[in-house]
């Protein structure tokens, strides 16, 4: 076995883990699904890529073929695919309904305006009653 | 065609074909009655299933008639029929009373969408709960979490937004990491059933696959079941969405993930791989004792009702996981009593804490100020309820600590006796914070006008508190069908 026997997975591995550091790293709301995204896309290549046989036909009983590649693999991913478009989808509109609110995007900004008790509508009983 | 033998698929199409429907009525009351009948028939599905369970044993239903291993196979053993009845149990009480409680806190338009997403919620929960297969369990997982991301999102309050959009990056990176370790788990056995990716993995326990899938899997539903440190979302999610929305996740949505857990590592791994080769043990001891205290200190320090009692439920999990960690049937036993018993108490605080907020507007500690001269039942069942998380005898969670010190007795580490019974007293300082407040300050003089909550919103609230009492008597259902669920799971009983 050598590296690159592997390299599919090593792939895998380089778009999950920078999928997870633009989540960490990033203050940008609409930067960090980005980052989630790429971190679901690198799982469909963890189940499709070992998926193909070389040669291999889809899974046809005939006599010309003796060689076949895993089908299960693909509707799997199809499922998590529908799953992924889902979530960014919700996340995106998350991200519209909290700039309506809040007025920016940034992690830290909304952070402030929720620390700052004048800014908050929730405020003080006295203000609201 | 026998209805009896399909119990198992209705109890997941009922509610999933309710949702779609009441968006489809746009008529608030119609799709509320459609989602209660649905919720209503789920409950009484459960009890049926957990009643045929308790004769004949673990039943198996093939999907669209394939058989298991190779199609999805839904599964109801003693575990799985005592979630379903839990989850859809705390559903069939949350429900009427969200009906009067969304009046105030969601505007009328979005109303057929609330139901729609509580009974999609429901039934990825019972679907987590049934299903036999590792994929089938992700789909699920995913379909209670976007639809719960969507409700919290519903608060009145803004941060809900933020609360939400932080929960879906958690949560999303949680259910990544789970179809990462069911993954690797296909790619070594080549299937997905779980009672068949258990007696595969036998064989190949000390593979560096799957312990890396252990790992991912751990991980994964670790942050769903918001295990300390991993619990970051989730006093926010709780504290800013709708009332009705807090007390149905706070009640069942860590639970079913404690229960995906379970399943993962004691029906798929099995017990020998996991405490005998790993020191998974020490990890969640450390992690659950970790999670006990500063969950309980912190909440000692919130000014937020909701988020304190958030606070509270990561240490109630924390209880949880300890039970887990001993690796006994005494130990599980006492992690699922735990379960039920919380999933009772803290869905009847959260329905109470949602009455206060329909009586004076919020659920700061400062705007409670007297609260019992005004709500004096409602102060009440929240003390009771408070008890209960505090341990005391005649209420639930007395019984889940009885078992949990017994587990640590049996091992004989005595002094996790002595720890379980010191974070106790971390309860008692926060719920006495709330006593502090409701009883001895005097009542505020805009809280003159305000009356004791509607029968609507109280009766509800009071079946959940009646049944925290009620558990805390008669020990039978629940400890009786944790035990034979703990016996289950680590192959002592059939």
């Amino acid at each position: 076995m050598n590296f690159f026997s592997h390299y599919d997975y090593w792939v895998m591995l380089f778009l999950a883990m920078s999928g997870l550091f633009i989540v960490i790293a990033r203050g940008n709301l609409i930067k960090k699904l980005v980052g989630l995204a790429i971190l679901q896309t690198s799982v469909y290549l963890l189940y499709l890529a070992p998926g193909k046989i070389v040669g291999g036909t889809a899974p046809i009983v005939d006599a010309a073929f003796t060689v076949y590649s895993n089908p299960l693999p693909q509707v799997l991913i199809l499922t998590a695919i529908v799953v992924g478009v889902a979530t960014l989808a919700l996340g995106l509109a998350l991200v519209v309904r909290i700039r309506e609110e809040y007025g920016t995007i940034e992690e830290d900004e909304i952070l402030r305006l929720d620390a700052d008790p004048a800014d908050q509508p929730s405020g003080p009983p006295e203000a609201q009653r | 065609m026998n209805v009896a033998e399909h119990l198992p698929a209705l109890q997941i199409v009922l509610p999933l074909a309710s949702a779609p429907l009441a968006v489809l009525l746009r008529d608030r009351l119609a799709a509320f009655v459609l989602v209660l009948a649905a919720t209503w028939a789920a409950f009484a599905i459960s009890i049926l299933l957990w009643l045929q369970v308790g004769e004949t044993g673990p039943m198996s239903y093939a999907i669209g008639s394939w058989p298991p291993p190779w199609g999805i196979e839904y599964r109801v053993d003693a575990l799985s029929s005592l979630l379903l009845m839990l989850v859809s149990g705390i559903a069939a009480v949350v429900l009427p009373y969200s009906r009067s409680s969304i009046e105030r806190e969601i505007r009328p338009e979005k109303h057929t969408l609330f139901y729609a997403l509580f009974a999609l919620c429901l039934s990825g929960l019972l679907g987590i709960t049934i299903t036999g297969d590792a994929f089938n369990l992700f789909v699920f997982l995913e379909i209670s979490s976007l639809s719960s991301y969507a409700l919290i999102a519903l608060g009145k309050d803004r941060r809900s937004l933020t609360a939400s959009y932080q929960y879906l990056i958690m949560g999303t990176i949680g259910a990544t990491f789970i179809v990462i370790g069911v993954g690797l788990l296909y790619l070594k056995t080549g299937t997905l059933n779980l009672a068949d990716l258990g007696v595969r993995l036998q064989a190949m326990t000390s593979h560096r696959p799957v312990l890396a899938a252990l790992a991912f899997l751990t991980v994964g539903i670790s942050l769903k079941l918001a295990m300390f440190p991993l619990h970051q979302w989730l006093p926010n999610a709780y504290a800013y969405a709708p009332s009705a929305v807090s007390a149905f996740l706070a009640a069942t949505a860590t639970k079913v993930s404690v229960y995906a857990l379970l399943r993962f590592y004691f029906s798929v791994f099995g017990e020998t791989a996991i405490f005998q080769r790993l020191p998974m043990e020490d990890l969640m001891l450390v992690l659950a004792l970790a999670g006990m205290f500063v969950a309980s200190t912190v909440a000692i320090f919130q000014d937020n009702l909701k988020r304190l009692f958030a606070y509270s439920s990561v240490a109630q999990i924390g209880y949880i996981v300890l039970g887990i960690s001993f690796d006994s049937v005494t130990g599980l036993t006492a992690t699922i009593v735990h379960l039920v018993n919380h999933a009772v108490t803290k869905g009847g605080l959260f329905l109470l804490l949602g009455a206060v907020i329909a009586g004076i507007g919020g659920v700061t500690l400062a705007r409670a100020h007297g609260l019992a001269r005004v709500m004096p039942l409602t102060s009440f069942g929240i003390v009771l309820c408070g008890l209960s998380l505090i341990g005391v005898p005649g209420t639930a969670g007395f019984v889940s600590k009885w078992y949990l010190i017994l587990a640590a007795l049996e091992k004989g580490q005595w002094w996790l006796v002595f720890l379980i019974v010191l974070s106790s007293l971390l309860a008692v300082a926060y719920v006495w914070r709330f006593v502090e407040v409701a009883y001895f300050r005097a009542p505020r003089a805009d809280l003159a006008g305000v009356r004791e909550a509607p029968l609507a919103l109280a009766i509800p609230a009071w079946i959940l508190v009646g049944a925290t009492l009620w558990f805390g008597v008669d020990t039978s259902l629940t400890v009786g069908s944790a035990s034979r669920a703990a016996a289950q799971l680590l192959g002592v009983a059939p």
